[in-house]
């Protein structure tokens, strides 16, 4: 490792934000050299309580984050925050507006807000946000709040890499029932009512309430409704209470060791079909790949044969 | 994956809307950039610390209230004091040129007059951003 990566290791391991923020866009746009410096710190990691909050936009995922991170930080807690929010499928921007409702910890050193866009990485989001968690993980932070917009599987993805999942609803979802039956309703392990100050929360719980009842899961745990007013702070104690109940679940169960080990699983994976593609991508101009396109084109070969070919040479 | 350009839109200052911001936050996005909105009333720290934890290549600060000759200043000092005077300061709104030039001996890169068109600027962060990184 070059002395450059050392040096970035050892200021983020010491705490150093800037380094922190500067390996966080390395990761993000995958210089060359990143994955080293990430095995490095990969050591560091493993303390952290990943926490995933999504659900639909505007219905309050900020301004909850904002407020659990305040009570984590009264219990003596570090906190990192991932804010994950839609990049244009046509230009490539993003508008990351996440940190207008955070600005009461925003200052907090024991606080680290990061903003970032989804970019449409291809199945690729769930692995950068993935770095990122590391890196926070490494910088030493206790707990770790992913934000992401509840829109598609990609999200599911994201909160998927969570220990604990909250889903943030608002008082009259109607229509929007049938949404949330649409895979919602089995990765959330906390569900949040939150603008319970508006009419209709209580009825949305219990619709919820309801919805759980008739898909039972098998873990063994029941997640509870718990009705907010984020913008005021109430019942967000609450929601901290049942975080750590779950995490005590997940400790008591094993269930914690399985979530590891997914993890692990979908890490390994990922690298290894990101290894796999970047070789694939280096060489799809090389001299034996387009001779094998000639074979196919010439007849001599069929293309599933020529593939098998080619991948005895990538093994090489 | 291509690096892209990181820009962070703040009002500073106890102006009361923040219009002008949101245009140019969106034209930026709309340029393909990754713009961190901080929105109204942020204070020299908060922005600073922004700009730290999102590693931003170019924070533009927008100004109606005239308090620029003592905002700014605390940006870039801040910004200095952090280790983190290679970022790109721009600043827009009514600013004498008197104080332009002030603020530029100061490190401020650039400032945008009123109606200055967005694709302007636009195109000054494009020409004056370091494309690679590392
Ligand atoms: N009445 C009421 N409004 C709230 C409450 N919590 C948040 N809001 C408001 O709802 C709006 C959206 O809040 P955010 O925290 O930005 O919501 P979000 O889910 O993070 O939004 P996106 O990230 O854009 O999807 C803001 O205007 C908040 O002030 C609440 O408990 N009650
Ligand atoms: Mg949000």
């Amino acid at each position: 490792m070059s002395d450059a990566s050392m040096d970035l290791v050892s200021r983020i391991l010491g705490g150093d934000r800037r380094a922190v923020a500067r390996l966080m866009s390395m990761a993000e746009n995958d210089v060359p050299g990143v994955k080293k410096i990430l095995a490095e710190l990969h050591t560091h990691t493993g303390r952290a309580h990943i926490i995933g909050v999504t659900g639909p936009p505007g219905s309050g995922k900020s301004t909850l984050v904002d407020k659990l991170t305040l009570e984590y930080r009264r219990m003596g807690k570090t906190v990192g925050i991932i804010a994950v929010d839609p990049t244009s499928p046509f230009t490539g921007g993003a508008l990351l507006g996440d940190r207008i409702r955070m600005n009461e910890v925003a200052l907090d050193r024991g606080v680290f807000i990061r903003s970032m866009g989804a970019r449409g990485h291809l199945g690729g989001l769930a692995k950068k946000t993935g770095d990122l968690v590391k890196i926070m993980d490494a910088f030493g932070k206790d707990m770790i709040l992913v934000e992401t917009v509840g829109a598609g599987q990609s999200e599911v993805e994201i909160v998927g890499t969570a220990y604990s999942t909250i889903i943030v609803e608002v008082p009259g979802l109607g229509d929007d029932i049938q949404a949330i039956k649409a895979g919602i309703l089995e990765i959330g392990d906390i569900f949040v009512v939150n603008k319970s100050d508006l009419d209709g929360a209580d009825e949305t719980a219990r619709e919820l309430d309801a919805m759980l009842d008739m898909n039972p899961n098998d873990s063994g745990w029941r997640p509870p409704i718990i009705q907010t007013s984020a913008l005021s702070g109430d019942g967000v104690s609450r929601v901290v209470e049942a975080l750590t109940e779950h995490m005590n679940h997940l400790n008591e169960t094993g269930n914690l060791h399985k979530l590891v080990r997914a993890r692990a699983r979908d890490e390994l994976r990922n690298i290894i079909i990101d290894h796999i593609r970047s070789l694939v991508d280096a060489r799809h101009d090389s001299e034996e790949f387009e001779t094998l396109v000639d074979s196919i084109v010439a007849g001599e070969l069929d293309p599933y044969r020529a593939a098998e070919i080619y991948l005895k040479t990538l093994e090489g | 994956m291509a690096k892209k350009i990181r820009v962070l839109i703040a009002k500073p200052g106890l102006d009361g809307h923040d219009r002008g911001a949101k245009v140019v936050a969106r034209a930026l996005r709309d340029a393909g950039m990754e713009v961190i909105y901080m929105g109204l009333h942020q204070t020299p720290e908060h922005i600073v610390e922004a700009a730290i934890q999102e590693d931003v290549d170019v924070i533009g600060l927008s100004l109606l209230s005239g308090a620029h000759m003592t905002l700014i200043p605390d940006v870039m000092e801040l910004l200095r004091e952090n280790g983190a005077e290679d970022m790109v300061v721009l600043g827009g709104g009514i600013i004498p040129d008197k104080d332009a030039r002030s603020l530029k001996d100061m490190g401020v890169s650039m400032i945008f007059g009123p109606g200055t068109r967005t694709d302007e600027i636009v195109e000054y962060i494009q020409k004056n951003v370091r494309v690679a990184d590392e």
